[in-house]
């Protein structure tokens, strides 16, 4: 893929009874958004564990969309506090870690906000396309190569001084 | 039936959807490049998945190529995930051995951009090949169902269903909030089109609830609490005290005679405050249950407790009861209807039609009282200083149809309205004025109604009313209420002096329909009313199992419509019972004992105490029946230890790696 047709690629975890049912709501109703992400269903927003927000990072998602239900809503009584303690966890270790704050996204939405689920799409989407790639996986693909150059030079710079302690010696 | 040596064998097929998905999705190039991937034995497109030869080609193929795996690309697995995996099982393969990919809800019906739709579909069913390789075999849960029904309303709605299922020999419980049944259908004198008058053919039905041995009757109550599930729910009712004790009571009103006020001196709410009553009362004569309740706010020893209480004497029964305090009772049912119905608007919230302020601007319920004839003014039609009007204009769309209030169209005040029109024209001989926007009467015998009207010399005038005003401009309008509207028929603005102004007020979602959502576990759109689960298949079941939708708390609707859905949801909580039993998604947790490091972590998350901790093993123990699939304890758990089925962490990972591993 060139720079020129890239468009960011979002992961979306949404909760089975409120955001899911909603995006499903927003295709019933034949709403337009952009194409750019992918959803995962889970039972609850609190099944959400950190791992695959940073999985989803780690194998090239730009962004990452979480929906759960709306406050008092939870299917499952409290699951989507559990996911947003979770989340705020994330977001100050993202933040550590360099990344963009828009990288990470948490939404309640409920089964009848279709157009809910349209309008942060379209904005996560537009957000990221500014952002620009994340791109981990070719980071970790430099990184390696910096470490592998860094391993180098250390060998070389240690075979030189004892090359030179060796001539010392002499 | 996974073949010898383990091997992954996947069937992989995508779903045209006649053109709901093929007109945005190269469906072949999905297949073809799904045909592509490892494991994949078979890969497919056909015109409709869902159909009879579309379930008969993946159970040939299972047979056929020995496939282990299937994975459907089509629409959302809320609808079809069910036949597809019953359409497995019968070709002998695990139901959950399956998954679902949704390429028409989440993609061809919310995208345009053809090329990147179907890159979209690609990673999606990427995901679904990646994943159902970690697929288990998984049994189904059987759970038998309570074989009774709570119904919350006793509106038409309430009482119908109640009927429908107590005659079928199941148990009701039917709550409702006032202190008699009946809604608001009791309050109308006639209904329309037929104009049969609402207390002929209510009242038969209300005593037949009140009698009937299937049905125990809870007036006057509210439910305020709900756990469990579909078939095991149980309920919590609080029994408001009536001060009267109902099964003594028989009816007879001589406390009411008797009481220390001799006349009827507070706002009766029966009669939207046109009447008036005593503390001690009975709402309307043909209450049901029959039994007097009396009024804490108003009555003079519950306020003071200083009173004669003649009401106590009177009665030989010794139904009065003032130490009577809330209780409390808990009832076990298999399904839940709501009919909890829907409010009319506040017309006072529209200013500029006097509601409120002018003494003769009526809400068309207020109007529904006046012309019955057991109402406040025993039928006949009166301004409130007790004289005749001589011209009543009708406003429509209070409160419908209108971007300041309530969007919607209230689907039933044309038609009130006319009906409103011809009674008070034949009670009052005046001349009666419609406002309308447009006139809907789409219904059986509607249109006949409203060409019947055109021809009793009622008015029409076409346009949405600007203001009500005692403003005058002429001597003729003196001491009128003048209606302004622009007529959009003639093309100018009109104004009619009227002595009598009625608000058809629309339909609303209840005051307290959030609080009532959040009880039942559902959900409402963007206006307030319940949701339904699907518009059209499945009008009135909700989103969660079990709950069913009967009225107008559902949207707005008129009686037939109303009694049409309440037939509906009683079938299918009958449908439920009689079934026997609920298969339950086998989506619960478990612990794996042998990672658990005991750090307990995941005891406290749970909210149905699942999940206790074994003090002898020192692990965390979670007890399935309990477990209700949310996985919030296998989203916290630091040692992996816990996996909920059908979304185990690896089932979820390799979903991860699937979405983004097509570029």
């Amino acid at each position: 893929m060139n720079e020129k047709q890239w468009s960011p690629r979002i992961v979306a975890f949404f909760c089975n009874w409120c955001t899911y049912t909603a995006a499903d709501l927003a295709g019933v109703s034949r709403l337009k958004y952009a194409p750019n992400v992918r959803v995962i269903r889970v039972m609850c927003s609190g099944r959400i564990d950190p791992q695959f927000v940073m999985d989803a990072f780690a194998h090239g998602a730009d962004g990452v969309l979480i929906g759960g239900c709306h406050p008092f809503d939870c299917h499952y009584v409290e699951g989507n506090y559990k996911c947003l303690r979770r989340f705020k966890m994330l977001k100050r270790m993202l933040q550590e870690l360099g990344f963009e704050d828009g990288r990470l996204r948490l939404e309640w939405i409920s089964a009848a906000e279709g157009e809910k689920v349209k309008r942060v799409i379209n904005e996560m989407t537009e957000e990221i396309t500014k952002l620009g790639p994340l791109g981990l996986p070719e980071k970790f693909k430099d990184w390696d190569k910096e470490i592998d150059a860094l391993e180098h030079e250390v060998n070389n710079s240690l075979n030189t001084s004892k090359q030179s302690e060796a001539a010392y010696e002499h | 039936m996974v073949s010898k040596n383990n091997e992954l064998r996947i069937g992989f097929y995508v779903c045209h959807c006649g053109s709901n998905i093929a007109a945005t999705i190269d469906v072949v190039s999905v297949a073809k490049y799904i045909g592509t991937l490892p494991n994949v034995v078979v890969s497919k497109d056909y015109k409709y998945m869902c159909s009879d030869p579309g379930q008969e080609m993946i159970q040939a193929d299972i047979k056929q190529h020995r496939l282990n795996r299937i994975v459907v690309a089509s629409c959302s697995p809320l609808l079809h995930e069910h036949t597809f995996r019953t359409a497995i099982e019968k070709a002998g393969l695990n139901p959950f051995y399956f998954q679902m990919v949704n390429i028409r809800e989440h993609d061809s019906w919310v995208h345009t951009d053809r090329f990147l739709a179907t890159e979209k579909a690609k990673a999606l069913a990427q995901a679904a090949v990646y994943r159902v390789a970690h697929h288990k075999s998984l049994e189904t849960k059987k759970v038998p169902i309570k074989p009774a029904v709570l119904i919350v309303g006793g509106g038409i709605a309430g009482i119908h269903a109640a009927l429908t299922l107590a005659e079928s020999g199941k148990k009701v419980y039917l709550v409702e909030r006032e202190p008699s049944i009946g809604g608001h259908m009791a309050k109308f004198d006639k209904t329309f089109p037929t104009l049969d008058c609402a207390a002929c053919i209510l009242t038969p039905k209300m005593s037949a609830v009140g009698s009937h041995p299937n049905i125990t009757l809870w007036s006057y109550s509210e439910v305020t609490k709900v756990d469990g599930y579909v078939g095991n729910y149980k309920v919590t009712v609080k029994r408001k005290p009536r001060y009267v004790v109902e099964d003594l009571c028989v009816g007879c009103m001589e406390c009411i005679k008797a009481c220390v006020f001799k006349e009827p001196k507070f706002s009766d709410e029966f009669n939207e405050g046109l009447g008036k009553r005593k503390p001690i009362y009975i709402p309307f004569p043909q209450a049901t249950p029959q039994v007097v309740l009396i009024d804490p706010n108003t009555c003079l020893n519950l306020r003071t407790g200083k009173c004669k209480k003649t009401c106590m004497q009177a009665c030989d029964r010794n139904a009065i009861d003032f130490n009577q305090k809330e209780t409390f009772v808990e009832v076990e049912v298999g399904a839940i209807i709501v009919a909890t119905g829907f409010k009319t608007f506040d017309a006072s919230r529209i200013a500029n039609y006097g509601y409120g302020r002018y003494d003769n601007v009526f809400t068309a319920l207020e109007i529904e009282r006046m012309v019955n004839a057991s109402g406040p003014t025993g039928g006949e039609v009166l301004l409130r200083d007790g004289s005749h009007p001589k011209a009543i204009g009708i406003i429509h769309c209070v409160g419908s149809r209108d971007n300041k209030t309530n969007k919607w169209c209230s689907r039933v005040c044309c038609m009130y309205s006319l009906k409103l029109a011809h009674l008070l024209k034949e009670h009052s001989g005046a001349e009666v004025y419609n406002f309308y926007i447009d006139m809907r009467t789409p219904g059986k015998n509607y249109e006949e109604f409203y060409d019947k009207l055109l021809t009793e010399g009622v008015h029409f005038i076409r346009g949405r009313v600007g203001e009500v005003t005692d403003w005058t401009m002429t001597p003729e309008e003196e001491g009128k209420l003048v209606i302004r509207v622009e007529d959009t028929l003639a093309g100018f603005v009109r104004r009619i002096p009227v002595d009598m102004v009625v608000l058809a007020t629309g339909l609303e979602p209840q005051a307290d329909s959030q609080e009532v959502r959040r009880l039942f576990n559902m959900s409402c759109g963007s206006e307030g009313f319940f949701l339904e689960r699907h518009p059209k298949l499945a009008p009135v079941n909700t989103f969660t199992d079990g709950i069913f939708l009967a009225g107008a708390c559902q949207g707005p609707k008129d009686i037939p419509d109303t009694v049409a859905q309440a037939g509906a949801a009683a079938a299918e909580a009958m449908l439920l019972i009689d079934k026997g039993y609920v298969e339950q998604e086998p989506n619960t947790a478990f612990v794996l004992e042998s990672e658990c490091s005991g750090c307990k972590s995941c005891v406290s998350l749970c909210p149905y105490n699942a999940i206790s901790f074994d003090e002898i093993t020192k692990k965390a123990k979670i007890n399935e029946a309990l477990c209700k699939g949310c996985g919030t304890c296998a989203g916290a758990c630091p040692s992996g230890s816990i996996v909920q089925n059908l979304f185990e962490d690896s089932e979820i990972f390799s979903e991860i790696k699937g979405v983004l591993a097509y570029e």
